[in-house]
């Protein structure tokens, strides 16, 4: 008789509990989504405002109270953008430099990570170390002899001095491919290597072809980097027709009156190439910064 | 030639166009940058040899000098402290299992850091306008007369930091990574121990979150040193050089005064807070246990 009197107490509150803290849990949920909700705005908004800025006319762009959704959607600012701004001129040197560097970054990372992963060789530990230490390195503590080099061997006013150095490695990029080829089975190049194979065959037809997710993601930040690169281009290239898209936006910029609508359209053209890379690629992103963190 | 030599010949032969770079593009200049630093040298005249008068000048005369490293180390210890503290917060937020669309949400988070730093400056100009940018007209609907921003000596900084905490979808990502490799055993033993949501982020998630944490700070410490193009497209400095930051003062020296030696001298303190730093990160993460 006092045993099923005994489970009823015990099981009364133990049930009660358990239901408050259910809803203890889908209150805090909810709270979450409410904070989540809220810094997401935070961080969308600023965006929208720029692509709804760039179809707005002059006086809406000012408008107080600010206007979202501009009345008559002004696609001739892009029209503008495109003929009144040497856009075009300046789209071709973001692209000849950006492409330049990319093939750059591509093969010299690959062989030097090579180098420091898949071949033992005395010291490339202690080596490596230098390598990551120049990861520290600020540009700006190089910047002004870099540019009296530059000069001295007249490569000020060219694309040279922010293609060249492209092609002698990158030390996050180093760092990036010899992580992931670390990760590659040794026994692939060693049974390559028993049928004759020399280590630039193995690089070339065994590492390469495994390596493409990683090496997407080189290709993605070193386009970023290219396609962005503000002081590299304001250091080195004195020649308006070298002109970056940066630079060129800069420039509208400092002007006494700067033609806001073209300035939306033109850094709204500037982003967007790089938004639609972004959602096509996404996981080699997600996958390049978090290797660094993580393996850091 | 026997096994050893060969893998030597052959890993210096792969890293060769390193060794080359490292020379050419980065130890020969570092060295040549320390010459520098000891002369007066406009870019016209021959360089002029005057000893250690740069350093002397640049740490006992300048008095901009001191303010450019104020402003530098505010954007360290409040800026960097005050983006880390919002990026964690959205990414344990984020980290929870009961919440659907994770990977909307850090789309979101991520996207600002995809915007050129060109686009960015003009975005942040027109949205802290002071009379009618979006940022004041929504507190001024609060009752809220907004600052000046960028035009005000004591708000220019803590623009700055705004546009730096938007840019920190990259810290994000790498804190929801540190965050999935957490065990999910120990908020369970946790959880029988009768903790609650705090206890669990202070007691786990916060320790263990150390390696990243780490991480972002070192590297966006060096990011700000090297931070450079929003404060020249935005304020060039001003007002009244609350915005002067490291790197642009050194632009300034190099290529606006044509001052070439005074700007290596301050290359050079740079390279030696840099060392510094990098050290500390070095006997830090060996202290912690955490290698690699």
């Amino acid at each position: 008789m006092s045993t099923p009197l005994k489970v009823e107490k015990t099981n009364q509150p133990l049930l009660g509990r358990v239901k408050t803290k259910n809803s203890i849990k889908r209150i805090e949920t909810g709270i979450i989504y409410i904070v989540l909700i809220f810094f997401a705005l935070l961080y969308i908004v600023p965006f929208l405002w720029l692509l709804s800025g760039s179809l707005k006319s002059s006086s809406e762009l000012f408008a107080n109270p600010p206007i979202w959704i501009p009345e008559s959607l002004q696609w001739s600012n892009f029209v503008t953008a495109f003929s009144q701004f040497p856009f075009l001129l300046y789209l071709k040197n973001t692209l000849i430099i950006t492409f330049s560097t990319i093939i750059g970054a591509v093969f010299s990372n690959s062989l030097i990570a090579y180098g420091f992963s898949r071949i033992d060789w005395k010291g490339r530990d202690i080596v490596f170390i230098f390598v990551l230490a120049t990861l520290m390195l600020p540009f700006q503590v190089l910047m002004v002899p870099l540019f009296i080099l530059f000069k001295n061997l007249g490569w000020i006013g060219t694309f040279l001095p922010l293609i060249i150095p492209a092609f002698f490695g990158n030390p996050f990029f180093i760092f990036l491919l010899r992580q992931f080829f670390l990760g590659i089975p040794k026994e692939l190049s060693e049974s390559a290597k028993i049928d004759g194979a020399s280590e630039l065959l193995i690089y070339w037809k065994i590492i390469l072809p495994l390596s493409k997710p990683i090496l997407t993601t080189v290709i993605i930040f070193s386009f970023i980097q290219g396609w962005g690169d503000f002081i590299g281009p304001l250091v080195f290239l004195s020649d308006n027709s070298l002109y970056t898209l940066s630079l060129g936006i800069q420039q509208i910029m400092s002007e006494n009156d700067p033609r806001w609508p073209l300035l939306m359209a033109v850094g709204v053209a500037m982003t967007l190439p790089v938004i639609i890379i972004f959602f096509i690629l996404q996981k080699y992103f997600i996958q390049g910064i978090t290797f660094t963190g993580t393996k850091g | 030639m026997n096994t050893n030599k060969r893998n030597l010949r052959n890993g210096l032969l792969f890293i060769s166009p390193w060794i080359i770079g490292f020379i050419l593009f980065t130890a020969f200049p570092l060295f040549s940058s320390f010459y520098y630093s000891l002369t007066d040298y406009n870019l016209i005249a021959e360089p002029k040899f005057i000893g250690f008068e740069n350093y002397k000048k640049l740490l006992f005369e300048d008095e901009l000098f001191y303010k450019v490293l104020t402003n530098t180390l505010f954007m360290i210890f409040i800026g960097l402290t005050f983006t880390t503290i919002v990026a964690i917060f959205i990414s344990i937020m984020l980290n929870n299992k009961n919440i659907k669309g994770m990977s909307f949400f850090r789309i979101v988070f991520f996207i600002p850091t995809l915007v050129p730093f060109v686009v960015l400056s003009i975005l942040w100009i027109w949205i802290l306008q002071p009379d009618s940018g979006v940022v004041n007209t929504l507190l001024g609907f609060l009752g809220i007369e907004g600052p000046g921003w960028f035009a005000s000596p004591t708000w220019s900084k803590p623009a700055f930091v705004l546009m730096a905490t938007w840019m920190s979808g990259n810290m994000i990502l790498i804190y929801l990574a540190g965050l999935s490799d957490i065990p999910q055993s120990l908020y369970e033993a946790a959880s029988i121990d009768g903790a609650n949501s705090i206890q669990k982020v202070l007691h786990i998630t916060l320790p263990m979150l150390r390696p990243a944490i780490l991480f972002n700070v070192i590297t966006g410490t060096i990011a700000v040193f090297q931070s450079f193009a929003e404060a020249f497209i935005i304020t060039n400095g001003g007002p009244d050089g609350s915005t002067t930051f490291y790197a642009l003062y050194l632009y300034q020296n190099a290529f606006q005064y044509f001052k070439m030696g005074y700007a290596s001298a301050m290359a050079w303190i740079l390279l030696i807070i840099a060392l510094t730093i990098t050290t500390v990160f070095f006997m830090l993460s060996k202290r912690w246990g955490f290698e690699n």
